[in-house]
This record gives structure tokens, sequence and C-alpha cells, in this order.
């Protein structure tokens, strides 16, 4: 019945016509609508893919002319086309190992503080003062640690451009990243938890130690290796303290390199070729290592989350 | 007597490692505090009129930094005009189409991945797909640098802010009939609003002081220019050598430079700050 009444209807004015147009219009924009935003997700995709392809093409040259003994080469001479990252590789890693050894208990002090001892009045501000900071550019932090922590470090130390400076400056810079996460990861951790720990008699430590800690663990070394991975890539922060030399010293404070300062320092200058391509390469080492770091972060931050959601 | 030296010895436990605790908050403002403080000591200094009247002088001489921060509004608003779109479009996919998929979560994991992803390694990827073909730097290639950092920002917190959205609302727009695209459009966008131009503000606070992406995309230029089809002078180019110039006039604008952009980025956070949390409470 109402069918037919439907296409009487239809068939009689030309109102119910335009709506049926109406109606395909509507049909179409949102097909197209909806493939818009299908097609931007997948741009996701597609920004990594050429990451990755365009760092791998660009270093096909090198690793077809040194092969493996790129990484392990101390040499780095643009004339003489001699190319070996190991001492960027050696500075990438000695400077972030510094900064982890650095920021990684300071920060959990500093959630712990935030979490488990601050007046609630200290609370927010403290909060929030750390979170902007994190908002502040790398360059900022580099040009602090050339103007004011490298005179200061010359004269306390004997050297102020090294591989030690660069660490300092890396763990000043992660700081905020490492607490505001860790402070996050600390408040899922449910109140009766804590309140049947403290209502045994534990002290707050015991809390932290047996109850906190043990609740969070994947989330904490999640938010490290976010700060880790954070630190190995950094560039300006780095390039401006780390000296750039291009050696392997034992001494940390020797002039050093990283591999985000060789490719900041020389690839607005360097020769099409194998010195480009050299420096292409190790971009491409540093995505590598960084997306496993990553990678691993991302994974145990949302086994925890899955488990709070739970 | 054992159990009071016992618990002594917990107490006094405990009261170390909270003693350490406060010590590392203010060892770590206090470190952040300094950084805060020299910053605005030499940057207030260093600040005045000429800085935003007159283009960067020649190494060595005095002048102003009017080309660079025409440079860098300029790549940013083209960063945003390309980034913010696609990350938008890209967060509503995830949050209204993408139910359950597991092309969904591989997009998210991997937008989380670009959102930490080493900036300089952007530039390196921007340099081979728009810089080495058409054979020179360019305003273009800045922008677009900017742009792929722009887009897992705004989509992070375009997905996140749409999923706050009430289920009810969406159901009560279908319920009179809407098409999807209309729902997301007219209602879901609306009631979303102020947390999709917070991810946006947070993007731009982000590439505000992005330096290395810019190196070898937009490189630099010593005089002003509408034209982005050529080197463009930005903020943080400007500030990284003049930084590591020996001249006193040359260091002065470095710090004039870093303190517009910090004060920029703090600015640009607070503001996104405080239109989330009136969102929120």
């Amino acid at each position: 019945m109402v069918d037919l009444a439907m296409q009487a209807t239809h068939a009689e004015t030309p109102a119910a016509d335009s709506r049926l147009k109406a109606l395909s219009r509507f049909k179409l924009s949102d097909a197209v609508f909806g493939a818009l935003a299908r097609l931007s997700a997948m741009t996701v995709l597609l920004i990594l893919s050429g990451v990755i392809l365009s760092l791998i093409i660009g270093s096909l040259p090198t690793l077809r002319a040194y092969g493996f003994s790129f990484l392990t080469s101390q040499s780095w001479n643009p004339p003489l086309e001699k190319f070996g990252a190991a001492p960027s590789i050696y500075g990438t890693l000695v400077t972030s190992a510094i900064a982890m050894l650095i920021a990684v208990p300071v920060g959990i002090g500093v959630a712990i503080f935030l979490t488990e001892l601050c007046p609630p009045a200290l609370r927010r501000p403290v909060g929030i003062a750390i979170e902007l900071l994190a908002g502040i550019p790398s360059i900022i932090y580099g040009m602090w640690g050339f103007f004011v922590l490298n005179p200061f470090l010359q004269s306390v130390l004997g050297s102020g451009l090294s591989l030690f400076t660069a660490g300092l400056v890396l763990a000043i810079m992660v700081l905020p990243f490492i607490s505001s996460i860790t402070r996050d990861v600390f408040d899922t951790v449910p109140p009766m938890l804590k309140e049947s720990a403290y209502g045994l008699g534990c002290t707050r430590w015991e809390v932290i130690k047996n109850v906190i800690i043990p609740f969070t663990r994947v989330g904490i070394i999640g938010g490290v290796m976010l700060a880790l991975g954070r630190a190995l890539g950094e560039t300006m922060a780095v390039t401006f303290v780390v000296g750039n030399a291009n050696r392997i010293s034992a001494n940390l404070l020797d002039p050093g390199t990283t591999i985000s300062a060789t490719i900041a320092n020389q690839f607005g200058e360097a020769e099409p070729g194998l010195y480009t391509s050299s420096l292409m390469t190790l971009g491409l080492l540093l995505f590598l290592v960084t997306f496993v770091v990553l990678s691993c972060a991302r994974l145990m931050l949302m086994r925890l989350e899955r488990r709070a959601g739970a | 007597m054992k159990d009071t030296s016992k618990y002594r010895g917990r107490a006094a436990t405990n009261s170390v490692w909270m003693a350490l605790s406060v010590a590392a908050t203010v060892l770590g403002l206090g470190m952040l505090c300094l950084i805060l403080g020299s910053l605005l000591w030499n940057g207030l200094t260093s600040l005045s009129p000429r800085v935003f009247t007159e283009m960067t002088p020649p190494p060595g001489s005095a002048g102003g930094l009017l080309n660079a921060i025409m440079g860098s509004l300029m790549m940013t608003v083209l960063g945003v005009l390309v980034g913010a779109p696609l990350g938008i479009m890209a967060g509503t996919w995830l949050a209204e189409y993408s139910a359950g998929s597991r092309l969904a979560s591989v997009v998210r994991f991997i937008n989380d991945i670009l959102l930490s992803a080493p900036s300089i390694v952007i530039g390196l990827f921007i340099y081979t797909v728009a810089v080495e073909p058409v054979g020179r730097f360019s305003g273009i290639a800045g922008g677009l640098a900017l742009g792929v950092i722009v887009i897992p920002v705004v989509l992070r917190t375009t997905e996140d802010m749409l999923r706050l959205v009430p289920t009810a609302l969406r159901e009560a727009s279908y319920a009179l009939g809407m098409t999807r695209s209309l729902v997301i459009r007219k209602v879901i966008y609306s009631a979303a609003r102020s947390g999709i131009v917070t991810g946006i503000l947070l993007a731009v606070a982000r590439i505000s002081g992005e330096t290395a992406p810019l190196l070898f995309t937009a490189l630099n230029n010593q005089f002003f220019s509408w034209d982005m089809t050529r080197p463009m002078s930005n903020l943080p180019y400007v500030i990284f050598q003049f930084a590591s110039s020996p001249y006193k006039d040359s260091q002065s604008l470095a710090w004039a430079g870093a303190i517009i952009i910090t004060m920029t980025v703090l600015v640009l956070s607070i503001t996104a700050r405080s239109l989330s949390s009136s969102r929120t409470s």
C-alpha cells in the first residue's frame, strides 16, 4: 500500500522527483567524503613508505661501494670519497646513553613527586610547567647549551663542546617527556591498590616500590623508550654542542659527532654522488633504529592502555 | 625493641627516597628554569623594533629578522594548509569509518611512530622528492616538510576529539535521516570544533621551531621574497647560522629569534590548553 502510494505521488508531482535527485546527490557526496577520508588515512602509510623508499634508493650507491664495511669504517674523508659511519653511530649511542642515565632517574623522581608527594595546590602548575617545557623547540636547548652550558663546563671540566655536554643537553630535553609519561602511567594505578597497601602499613616508598612500579613497569619502559627514540634522532640540540669531530674517543669529554649532527652539518654542502649517498645511508640507519625503538615503545604503551581499559 | 628498630629503618629508607624524589624535581625544574631564565635575559635584551623591520644583515653588522619571520610564517601556513586537511580527514576515517578494521590499527600505529620520528629524516625525504628533481631548494619544499610533520599531530588529536562526541548525538542525527557524511560534517565537526582547532594549534607550535627539516629543503635567503619556488629565509635556520657566528651582533639576533620562537610556541600551547580545558570542564 505504502509503496503504491509513493509511486503514485512520484509519478504525479515534480517535487518528489527533485527529492529523489537530492537523495542521489547526498548519496554521491557521502561516497566522495568517505573515499576522501580513506585516501587521507592512506597518506600516512604513503609517507612512511616514501621515507623508507627514498632513503633506501638514496643509499644504494654507498651500500654498493662499501657494503657492510660502511658501518665499521672510521674514516670520513670527502675529497678521497672514503666514508664510514662508525664515529657517528658511536656518538649517537654514547650521547643517548648519557642522556638516559641522567634523565630516567630524575624523570621518574619528578613523576613520583607529582603523583605521591606534591601538595594538591602545586600539582597542576608543576604538571603544566613540565608539559609546556616539553614543547620548547630543540634548537633553543641547543643554543642554551652552546652559549651557557659550554663556557660553564669549559671552566669546570676543561672541555665545553663534547659528547658529555651533548648528553647533558639531551637529558634536560627529554626529561619533561619522561616525567609527563611516567606521571600519566602512575595515574592509571587503581587507588584501591595503593590504599590497600597503605592500609597494611606500608610506607610511601614501599607502596611505590611494591605496588606502583610493578603495576606500571611496562608503561614506564614504554615511556623511557619513547624518550630514547627522541634522543637518538634529536638533531639541533646536539649539533650545537657535540663538537662535530669525526672520531671515536673513549673519553667522554672529547668532541665527537652523531648521525643527525653529521647529516645536519654536511648535507647542505655535500657533492652529489657517494658523499650525498653516504649521508642518506646515515639517515636510513637512524630511521631504522628509531623505528624499532619507537615501535617497541608504542607496543608497550598499548599493552598498558589495554589493561587499564579492561 | 627489635620491632621499633625495623620500623625506624623502614621510615628512614622512606625519607631518603622521598628526599631524592624532591631533589630530582628541584633539579629538573631548576635546570628548566635556568634555560628559560637565560633565554629571557639574553632574548629580551636583544629584542628591538629593528628586529621586526629590517632584513637579516651580512655577518657582523646589525639588522633585523623581518625576512626570516615572514619566510617562517609563509612556510608554516603552507604546512598547515597541506597537513591539516589531510590530518583531519584521516582522523575522521579512523574515528568514524574504520571501526575495528585491521588497516585502521596499522594506520594508527604508523602515525604514532611518525609522530616522534626524527624530523631530520623527514627533511631528507622531502629533499629527495621535492628538491632533487627540481634542482633547487624552495619555500614550497620547506612547507611540504612542515606539512608532513603536521599530519600526525592533527590526525591524533582529531581522532581523540571525535571519539569524545557522544554516540547519542550520532544516533539522533541518523534518526533525522541525515547521511553519514552530513552527520560528520554538520554535527560531529561542530561538536568537536574546539578540539580540532586545539590539534591544529599544537601542530603549529610543533613546526614553528622545527629546524632540521628546513636545513636542506628551504635552505636560506638573505633577502625577503614572496616567491616560494626559491630558497626561503626562515627563523630556525637564521638562528642556527647566527648563533655559531663569532660576531656579537649576529649572536644577539639569534637570541632575539630564539625568544620570538619560544614565545610563539608557549602562547600557542597555552591557547590550545585553555581551549581544550574549557571544553572538558
